[in-house]
């Protein structure tokens, strides 16, 4: 017997962490002075009021999809991908790799170039943690943590060692060509007589991530793979029933995480800064984690927390502009939302059954 | 959740012979003026919807072996462990030794002087002995003086009841038949008057059995008092003074051992009851379906689980595999069913129509087994045959969900007609409610098996494997259940049918095997045999039963 | 090489080894008592900022390592109630409490201090100053030992000792005493302990603690002795490091000092020398930075002797049926 209706799992829950977590960070906010609703106003003008500020949100959002998507694909087959991080930090050098070393004659040619290259570099980094996963039984969370960091020293010895340009002091390579340049949304925006601000770094990449959504959507409620994907997940016996191979099953899965953290390099590397720099990911990998949590499971879901997470990047940026409150703001609601979805699941759910079971009894006396 | 109690208490009025409360024998051995060092009034308890006890009474006279057998489910293991504070009774008192105990906890127990072996031991595998035995009854903070002591203490026990066992010994490094003893000292450590033993014998050599019953024997001359819990008759009659014999919740006799037999043991543990009538002819037997020789089945930590399975199985027959679970039926369904344990060996040849099957890789995986035509309702239909959180019509494929036919395109699966097949296949079946949308989980027992029977019969297989069909449902399924698998056996399949409820083995086989600890006790035609017979030949009893039989 | 610049290394080995050793022993006593803790990183930062806060607002570099413990108790408590009262994933919980210390601390910092997130420099009175032991100047003059004694030996703050006597200390306790040996029966077997009679519960929760008193003194050791003062994420994945050593060390408490003592010294040369030149190999920075974690990997393979974590470790402790 189900012990809540299906609509309280997915939206009841979920709202519910996020107005806890929104009633701590109103709380730290108060707690270092300052109002709480005046920062959500600055923070919703300065994300939401101007497409200059929705062209930030959806930039950021942009590479929340990409990690939210791959924690979300490894939580179906019930593996935790913590090393999002290090595999779009992989991605994103195969994404310089295609852009640096081929002549493309157009962008949407190099696009699709770095799409493939990023996602196969990231699916590589994922690989061998899979591998040990499935044949070794080497805890995945502790090998993909590692995985990262062992990412972050073969990315700073690539940038200062091979890749930086003679004569330069910094660590990063020499900027794409002019002719690679992926469209922004002012561009794209622009033939339809659309006004769109011209700074902000969103790009075509955002509609890349949306086909992504709609390409893991079809994945796993669509394809036999994701119907194997799924019945794995859910009971290792059952695949095991059904002869679903739990190898085979773990090792896929993890390439196609791993090359959708990978992705996430053709908007942070090649719309974003058009050259591959240290630390290019800034935690996206990890702020994956918290998206998938909240996305419940589903791309849809992932595409909205990671719209709200984007709103709280560029919001939160405004409010450290204008007010004392720093960046870090940010993190500590990301923490609360990954504490409150995740790990204190039962104490939001709990309660939550409790009421659902009174409110049937009621019914049925 | 259904009433899985339905058949049962259809037959319970002039069923029981003997009172629920048996007052001690006041003849024995001159105990009749001594307290019982254990009585139970009225206990229950409830897990949910099922009753696991239903107001037990029980009184056992100190210094004797007192026996408790039943099959399995029927309540013994929860009873102990409610004695031993694992869990709290929903009703019910507990006296020891007159004394009313109010047992809230393992610790209470202890104090109040009640040991318990579990079936699966609560040892620490990467400790030794003596650790083992001083874990939550050290003396003082530091170990050094704890240890000294037990092993001082353990000496004595060892000359005392024959309880050798190595006190530097890690657990892992000793046989399970040591680790048992290791259980027995932890409890005489602490003192323990009374020793419970839950199925203590499951995991032993007859070797090892034999030696723990002296041991049991010798605990008891030294006048402690020892509670077995089995479902084997043999050891009822070998080592108890008296028994109490449980079925479905409920206490439905206690006998003194001497004055009962295995006989009428089995058929108390059994019940009679109503059998399920079965419209069948008489089978035709065609050519040999599946012919295995000499399986053996070797689990992840080395123990043999088949010990050499012979069977040949015809077109167009029911075998059904008796037994009390854990004797090794699981384990030859889920190998013929492509179920390989991930570590462990299968050796043996077993042959499909002449073909042999392979025991490893992915060739002997349950794909594998379905493209020659075997299907399979496993035994754990919330575990393996159904996934409960995919829709009725997700699951309507489960394991042919790689067919062609289920495929569109190559790359996506063909939903909409996996949609209509699930709605006319639970329509004929007769599911309820008839809803592809709903997950599996909320259906009840009795649907979600017509859901797995739909999807195997339907593809009409040359061999169905059925685990347990009618665990966990109720009447009017069972009887439909039961049909279907008539109606496939007399469009020539064969059918291996295993089941704990005889009843169910009796009315639908053509044939009946009896397992027991991994090897088959021998063959039986079921006209010919009855509860009784299958009952001994289930609880390990060839010769005294062939004997009967005669 | 010359002596002096392997003492250097060596003595910059022992400064570094010690945030790695006591966070180790922290996750140690967590995991042994089977609670996964990937959140050693964020209870350390928690109790650098703390404790750098606390002393820099007193004076009193003792109140302040009050204040990191404390503050790294917080978080432990958090860690026990999501995973050992609510059940829920422990794992998730680690990761959770990392992020919230990453913020948390520059929140405060920046809310109190006003200096983009750090704690002002500390003076020499509010921090763990070297402790000389006893004739360290006497015995300087004698070769080689005498600056073993003197300049590796002596000279290290309170918390270096703390830390190195930790070790057997927490073997003691671990194989020595009651409370051991039931610590590491919860983490192997709690079904086994729970039978016992004792408190899976109370046990999981102690273990906990623990882990929060080590880490406060690890993360006020980074702030108050290692460098004067709090700055934004200064542990610089240290926790994970200690995590790595741990498996490394295979959950116990020798082993730990010496996989502790081995990625301090991979630290320390790779502070010191910038690209390893051994002639015709180049060994480049960034490897050496890397190897704890290959290293980890490698052993997690199982294909150099295995690591294999305390049984009952991640699960929650539900009663079976």
């Amino acid at each position: 017997m189900e012990k809540m209706p299906a609509w309280a799992d997915v939206v009841l829950i979920p709202l519910i962490s996020l107005i806890l977590a929104a009633a701590i960070s109103a709380l730290v906010i108060l707690f270092i002075g300052e109002s709480p609703a005046e920062a959500l106003n600055l923070m919703v003008t300065g994300a939401l009021g101007s497409t200059y500020g929705w062209g930030y949100t959806l930039y950021y959002a942009t590479n929340f999809i990409f990690t939210g998507l791959a924690v979300t694909v490894a939580f179906h087959a019930r593996l935790f991908n913590i090393g999002g991080e290090g595999q779009a930090m992989i991605g994103g050098l195969g994404v310089a790799v295609a852009c640096l070393y081929v002549p493309w004659p157009h962008w949407s040619l190099a696009l699709v170039a770095a799409c493939i290259s990023g996602a196969v570099f990231g699916a590589a980094w994922a690989a061998i943690p899979a591998w040990l996963q499935a044949k070794r039984g080497s805890h995945i969370v502790i090998t993909t943590i590692m995985f990262n960091f062992i990412a972050a020293a073969v990315l700073n010895y690539l940038l200062v060692n091979v890749m930086r340009p003679t004569g330069s002091m910094d660590p990063a390579t020499e900027r794409f060509a002019e002719t690679i340049h992926l469209p922004t949304l002012h561009e794209l925006l622009a033939p339809f007589s659309i006004a769109f601000s011209k700074a902000p770094p969103a790009n075509v990449s955002f509609l890349v991530a949306i086909l992504a959504c709609v390409a893991v959507w079809a994945l796993i409620w669509r394809t036999r793979l994701g119907y194997e994907i799924r019945a794995f997940g859910h009971t290792e016996t059952g695949a095991v029933y059904a002869g679903i191979s739990p190898v085979k099953i773990i090792v896929v899965t993890m390439l196609i995480s791993g090359g959708l953290a990978g992705l996430m390099g053709i908007n942070n590397v090649m719309g974003e800064a058009e050259r591959l720099v240290l630390n290019a990911t800034e935690g996206a990998g990890f702020i994956g984690i918290a998206v998938a949590l909240m996305g419940r499971g589903h791309p849809a879901g992932v595409f909205l927390s990671a719209i709200l997470f984007g709103f709280l990047y560029q919001g939160g940026a405004e409010l450290a502009l204008w007010t004392s409150i720093p960046r870090e703001l940010i993190v500590v609601i990301q923490a609360l939302v990954i504490l409150f979805t995740g790990a204190l699941d039962n104490m939001v759910r709990m309660p939550l059954q409790q009421v659902f079971a009174a409110l049937r009894r009621k019914e049925s006396t | 959740m259904q009433d899985r109690n339905g058949p049962e208490s259809a037959t319970r009025p002039g069923d029981s012979p003997a009172p629920a409360v048996q007052p001690p024998k006041a003849a024995e051995r001159g105990m009749s003026s001594a307290q019982p060092a254990i009585e139970l009034k009225g206990i229950s308890k409830a897990f949910g919807p099922v009753q696991a006890n239903k107001d037990i009474s029980i009184s056992v006279a100190p210094g004797t072996i007192h026996g408790i057998i039943g099959e399995n489910g029927a309540g013994k293991s929860t009873l102990m462990s409610i004695l031993y504070g694992f869990y709290r009774a929903d009703r019910g008192e507990i006296f020891i030794n007159g004394q009313k105990a109010d047992i809230t906890d393992s610790q209470a127990a202890i104090a109040a002087g009640i040991g318990m072996v579990f079936q699966h031991f609560k040892l620490v595998e990467n400790f030794t002995v003596l650790e083992n035995v001083i874990l939550g009854a050290e003396d003082g903070r530091l170990l050094r003086p704890s240890l000294a002591k037990a092993r001082r203490e353990l000496k004595a026990l060892a000359s005392e009841y024959g309880l050798d066992v190595d006190p530097d010994a890690v657990i892992h490094d000793i046989g399970v038949g040591f680790q048992q003893r290791v259980e027995i000292l932890k409890a005489l450590y602490r003192q323990a008057d009374i020793l419970i033993l839950d199925e203590p014998t499951g995991v032993l050599t007859p070797a090892e059995a034999d030696q723990l019953f002296r041991i049991l024997h010798r605990l008891k001359d030294e006048g402690k008092t020892i509670i077995l819990i089995t479902h084997k008759l043999r050891e009822i009659m070998e080592a108890t003074d008296t028994v109490s014999v449980m079925r479905r919740g409920e206490m439905v006799a206690t006998r003194k051992t001497s004055d009962t037999g295995p006989e009428e043991l089995a058929e108390l543990m059994v019940g009679r009851k109503v059998l399920l009538r079965v419209d069948k002819t008489p089978a035709k037997p065609g050519a040999d379906v599946l012919q295995i020789e000499d399986l053996k089945v070797t689990d992840e930590s080395g123990v043999l689980r088949l010990k050499g399975i012979d069977l040949t199985l015809k077109a167009g027959e029911i075998l059904g595999l008796a037994g009390v679970a854990g004797n090794g039926q699981s384990e030859l369904l889920e190998v013929l069913g492509g179920m390989l344990p991930a570590v462990g060996t299968v050796t043996g040849r077993v042959r499909m129509k002449g073909e042999v099957l392979p025991l490893s890789g992915a060739a002997g995986d349950g794909k594998a087994r379905r493209a020659a035509h075997i299907g399979h309702v496993p035994e754990d239909r919330q575990r393996a045959g159904l996934v409960m959180d995919f829709f009725a019509w997700e699951n309507i494929a489960f394991g042919y969900h790689a067919d062609a036919g289920y495929q569109r395109s190559g790359l996506f699966m063909d939903n909409q007609g996996l949609r209509r097949e699930a709605a006319d296949k639970m329509d004929r079946y007769d599911v309820r409610p008839p809803d592809p949308w709903l997950k599996a989980k909320s259906f009840s027992g009795g649907n979600q098996q017509k859901i797995v029977l739909a999807r195997e019969i339907e593809r009409k297989p040359s061999l169905l494997l059925v685990g347990q069909p009618t665990r966990g449902v109720d009447i009017g399924a069972i009887e439909f259940i039961h049909r279907e698998i008539v109606a496939l056996r007399d469009a020539g399949a064969a059918i291996l049918l295993v089941s704990v409820e005889l009843d169910e083995i009796l009315s639908l086989s053509d044939r009946i095997a009896v397992m027991f600890d991994g090897k088959i006790m021998g063959e039986r035609l079921p006209g010919e045999t009855d509860e009784k017979e299958l009952g001994l030949l289930m609880a390990g009893m060839n010769n005294a039963a062939s004997g009967e039989a005669a | 090489m010359d002596l002096a610049s392997i003492l250097q290394i060596l003595e910059s080995t022992i400064r570094l080894s010690t945030p790695l050793l006591l966070a180790c022993l922290a996750g140690l006593f967590s995991e042994r008592a089977g609670i996964f803790d990937i959140g050693l990183e964020g209870k350390m930062l928690a109790a650098a900022f703390f404790s750098a806060a606390v002393a820099s607002m007193t004076g009193s570099v003792w109140l302040g390592l009050l204040a990191g413990i404390a503050a790294s108790l917080v978080l432990s408590g958090l860690h026990g109630l999501a995973s050992i009262t609510f059940r829920g994933d422990q794992l998730i919980s680690g990761v959770a409490i990392n992020f919230l210390a990453a913020g948390m601390t520059v929140l405060i910092a920046q809310d109190w201090f006003r200096q983009g997130g750090r704690t002002p420099s500390l003076p020499s009175d509010a921090r763990f100053n070297p402790i000389t032991l006893p004739f360290a100047d006497r015995v300087a003059d004698v070769p080689v030992l005498g600056p073993v004694y003197s300049d590796l030996m002596s000279g290290n703050s309170i918390l270096v000792y703390v830390a190195f006597l930790a070790v057997p200390a927490t073997w003691w306790v671990l194989y020595r005493t009651r409370f051991g040996l039931r610590l590491r029966a919860v983490g192997e077997n709690p079904a086994a302990v729970d039978t016992a009679g004792v408190s899976v519960v109370a046990l999981r929760y102690a273990a906990v603690g623990i882990c929060g008193v080590l880490c406060g003194i690890a993360g006020a050791y980074l702030a108050t002795s290692l460098q004067a003062g709090f700055v934004k994420d200064m542990t610089a994945g240290r926790g994970y490091i200690a995590l790595a050593a741990l498996i490394f060390a295979k959950w116990r408490p020798w082993y730990a000092l010496w996989s502790c003592l081995l990625f301090g010294v991979l630290q320390a040369v790779a502070l010191r020398y910038q690209n390893i030149d051994l002639g015709s190999l180049v060994i480049p920075v960034q490897f050496m930075d890397a190897l704890p974690y290959i290293l980890t990997v490698v052993i997690l393979a199982g294909f150099v002797g295995k690591a294999i974590p305390p049984r009952a470790g991640g699960q929650p402790y539900v009663k079976e049926r």
